[in-house]
């Protein structure tokens, strides 16, 4: 019983279908979605955990290899990611009981001044479909705010987003303010966004650039390992 | 089921009616005034026999005759003229069924080129840098032969958006000459794609054996009639105003045998027609009704398209510019007078003036592809990997110009706006406003995967100059693919009973 709802979970993730109101990509598909399935697995005692491992990694496993070999595109890894999303928010106080430790925390901010969150939105989406917490802060959010949260939550990563020139200076007065309140070092900084580079993360002390969502996923996990 | 073609639903129009009724007084003023020069005999005992004021004009190399022709005799050939005109395939399924009233585009190769265009790409390394090396594309001329033919219609073939084959490339093997030119042809073309197949007649003698052969793929003489898997262009009035006398006769046997058959006339503007545009539109507009004319002189309801290839001349060198934006601007006047006459229009797009495929051959073939197309002519020759003009054919623009075609048919999809569109729409919007992250993008997929949105350019890559390599490979990849060839007996017996076919076109041996 616990196998087969394992073994549905994962192939919910690779249909990306968060609930059962979701289409999926293969025709005709009904039943439970990812998150219907998670709340089954809890309820028939099957570890946090495994549910993870088994179903929710493994099927983005799969998803990541359509990806690579072009048979699925980016709306179809960010159907799966936020279903895989959904399905950790309802894992986390069991995880926490259990003791298990999630990849990661990771506090994602677009920048003062700056409103544009499409890129902040989907990052997000792909962190927690990977396994990371993440605290999405908002848009237009002050650099006191970001400090305060810095020093109060701990987040092991802060994503800093910004899509034009004149907010990306933001990033490098979040940094330097982050250094004088002696929390600079507590926490890896990634940058992104249309309007900023490799070049400019160096320039200001950021830890990383990265160019998506994906990059983003690949450089945390290449950290992590 | 025969092609769908692509249906424009409002086409695009540069004249008015009055303006259309204006250039139509123009063409019948000219047909009597100053009257056409035909240098065939037949051809001027025809129009005299119904009523053309014809004379011999003396004295002349060559027996000489001035027709004019009277508004009422071009009357009567347009109402005999088949309104609907089908052109048959191999495979049945290909078969284009065109009606002059409706703005139904059929996209289709053409026309013939002497020189075939090889490509390679060698490598090349940075003077100042030896670590960095890059490939560039060398296109290498030569003239065409039957297998490039063979090559042609293969990959033709398996083109999506071309739904019929004019011949691409003239066929200059040692072994070939005037007498087994179209027989050869014919079957290299047949025997490599099964859709329709038209070209010129180089001989009037190979008539009855390029027929023949016909007969035996459609399956007999009724069958040819009924699926005409082969059609016929002939030019019979050379600008300004001459019927010549070779082609002439040509296209009177195939009006007698009630052959499927294109009247084309490509004047061009500027030294064989006025180089004002209501000048050579009123011109060429006469010599296309002239020879329709005579077709349904000859045998009333002949299956005929009203053939358009004007152009522009370049100011330089005297020679055609079908880049040049008036050569589009006549081919739309000529779509809409076609119409005008409820007549199949076979029209012209894509053919540009640079001689390699690249940024000029982009701009000059897809201005006139898109634009021409939105006219809604029904036959649209639009130059499938034409290069120089009409001089070079190329396989690798080929597929690009595939791709191209692709954007223009999917640009001309009707948009879906009714009550449940709507309503599903408002309920995404609604939705997807009260969540925090505001994207629509789980609505993508289901769109994407039912094909309601354009594909990505095929030939995109990442460093953005890998275009010809690709569009190369690809003509590989379709070579590769089978296609559907005449069958064994049937080859038999057309090798066994058509002269002059080369045995090396004889797949089975």
């Amino acid at each position: 019983m616990s196998e087969d709802i394992i073994k549905m979970l994962k192939e919910n993730v690779i249909q990306g279908r968060k609930t059962a109101e979701d289409e999926g990509i293969d025709e005709g598909l009904t039943g439970p979605g990812v998150v219907e399935l998670t709340r089954q697995a809890i309820e028939t005692k099957v570890p946090a955990d495994k549910i993870i491992t088994d179903g929710l990694t493994a099927g983005m496993q799969v998803v990541g290899e359509k990806y690579a070999s072009k048979e699925y595109f980016i709306p179809d890894m960010l159907a799966s990611a936020e279903a895989v999303g959904e399905a950790m928010e309802i894992l986390k106080p069991y995880l926490e009981a259990a003791s298990v430790a999630t990849k990661g925390t990771f506090a994602i901010v677009t920048v003062k001044g700056d409103i544009h969150d499409i890129g902040k939105n989907i990052v997000a989406i792909l962190l927690k479909g990977a396994g990371y917490e993440v605290s999405d802060l908002g848009t237009d959010v002050p650099t006191e705010k970001i400090i305060e949260f810095v020093k109060n939550e701990k987040p092991d990563y802060l994503g800093l987003s910004a899509l034009l020139t004149t907010t990306m200076v933001a990033m490098k007065q979040i940094i330097e303010a982050l250094k004088a309140a002696g929390l600079r070092d507590s926490v890896k900084i990634l940058i992104g966004g249309a309007a900023v580079s490799n070049d400019y993360a160096g320039e200001i002390g950021a830890d990383f650039y990265c160019i998506d969502g994906f990059d983003a996923v690949k450089k945390l996990d290449a950290l992590a390992a | 089921m025969p092609r769908k073609g692509l249906l424009i639903e409002r086409p695009l129009t540069r004249i008015n009616q009055k303006q259309i009724e204006q250039i139509h007084q123009a063409s019948m003023d000219i047909l009597m005034d100053p009257g056409l020069i035909c240098f065939n005999k037949e051809a001027a005992q025809i129009f005299a026999a119904n009523g053309a004021d014809v004379s011999e004009i003396t004295p002349a190399d060559h027996p000489t005759w001035l027709v004019k022709i009277p508004e009422k005799l071009v009357a009567k050939a347009l109402e005999s003229s088949p309104k609907t005109v089908k052109l048959g395939g191999r495979n049945p399924d290909n078969a284009i069924i065109m009606n002059g009233e409706e703005s139904r585009v059929f996209f289709i190769s053409g026309s013939e080129t002497n020189i075939w265009m090889d490509v390679d790409f060698p490598a090349y390394v940075k003077k100042d840098d030896p670590s960095v090396e890059i490939q560039a594309p060398e296109w290498k001329h030569r003239r065409g032969t039957v297998a490039d033919l063979c090559q042609s219609a293969h990959v033709c073939e398996h083109l999506e958006t071309l739904d019929g084959y004019i011949r691409t490339v003239n066929i200059q093997d040692k072994d070939i000459t005037e007498e087994n030119k179209d027989v050869n042809k014919y079957f290299a073309s047949l025997n490599n794609t099964t859709k329709h197949v038209m070209a010129g007649l180089t001989s009037l003698n190979q008539l009855d054996n390029v027929v023949h052969m016909a007969e035996i793929i459609a399956g007999g003489k009724e069958q040819l009639r009924e699926n005409p898997i082969i059609s016929f262009i002939t030019c019979l009035v050379k600008s300004p105003l001459q019927f010549v006398e070779d082609t002439t006769d040509t296209f009177i046997e195939l009006c007698k045998r009630g052959l499927p058959v294109v009247v084309s006339s490509a004047p061009q503007a500027g030294s064989t027609a006025p180089i004002k545009e209501i000048g050579i539109i009123a011109q060429i507009n006469a010599e296309v009704l002239a020879g329709i004319t005579l077709g349904q002189l000859v045998n009333p309801g002949t299956p005929v398209l009203y053939g358009s290839v004007p152009v522009r001349a370049r100011m330089d060198t005297l020679n055609d510019s079908y880049g040049c934006v008036e050569t589009s601007q006549y081919n739309i006047d000529c779509v809409q007078l076609a119409r005008f006459y409820k007549i199949p229009n076979y029209s012209t797009s894509g053919v540009c003036d640079t001689k390699v495929p690249g940024q000029q051959s982009t701009v000059e073939r897809l201005f006139s592809d898109i634009l021409v197309a939105l006219a809604g002519p029904q036959y649209l020759h639009c130059a499938y990997g034409l290069l120089d003009c009409n001089s070079i054919f190329c396989l690798p623009q080929a597929v690009l110009d595939d791709a191209h075609f692709q954007m223009i048919k999917f640009f001309l999809r009707n948009p879906k706006i009714d009550e449940e569109e709507i309503a599903e729409v408002l309920g995404q919007i609604r939705k997807v406003s009260a969540t925090p992250q505001k994207l629509f993008i789980s609505y993508i997929r289901k769109v994407m995967r039912s094909g309601q949105l354009s594909a990505a350019y095929p030939f995109e890559s990442e460093s953005g100059d890998n275009v010809f390599k690709l569009a190369y490979e690809r003509t590989q990849d379709l070579l590769a693919k089978p296609v559907d060839h005449i069958d064994e007996v049937t080859t038999k017996r057309i090798f066994e009973e058509i002269p002059g076919l080369l045995p090396r076109l004889n797949i089975y041996k």
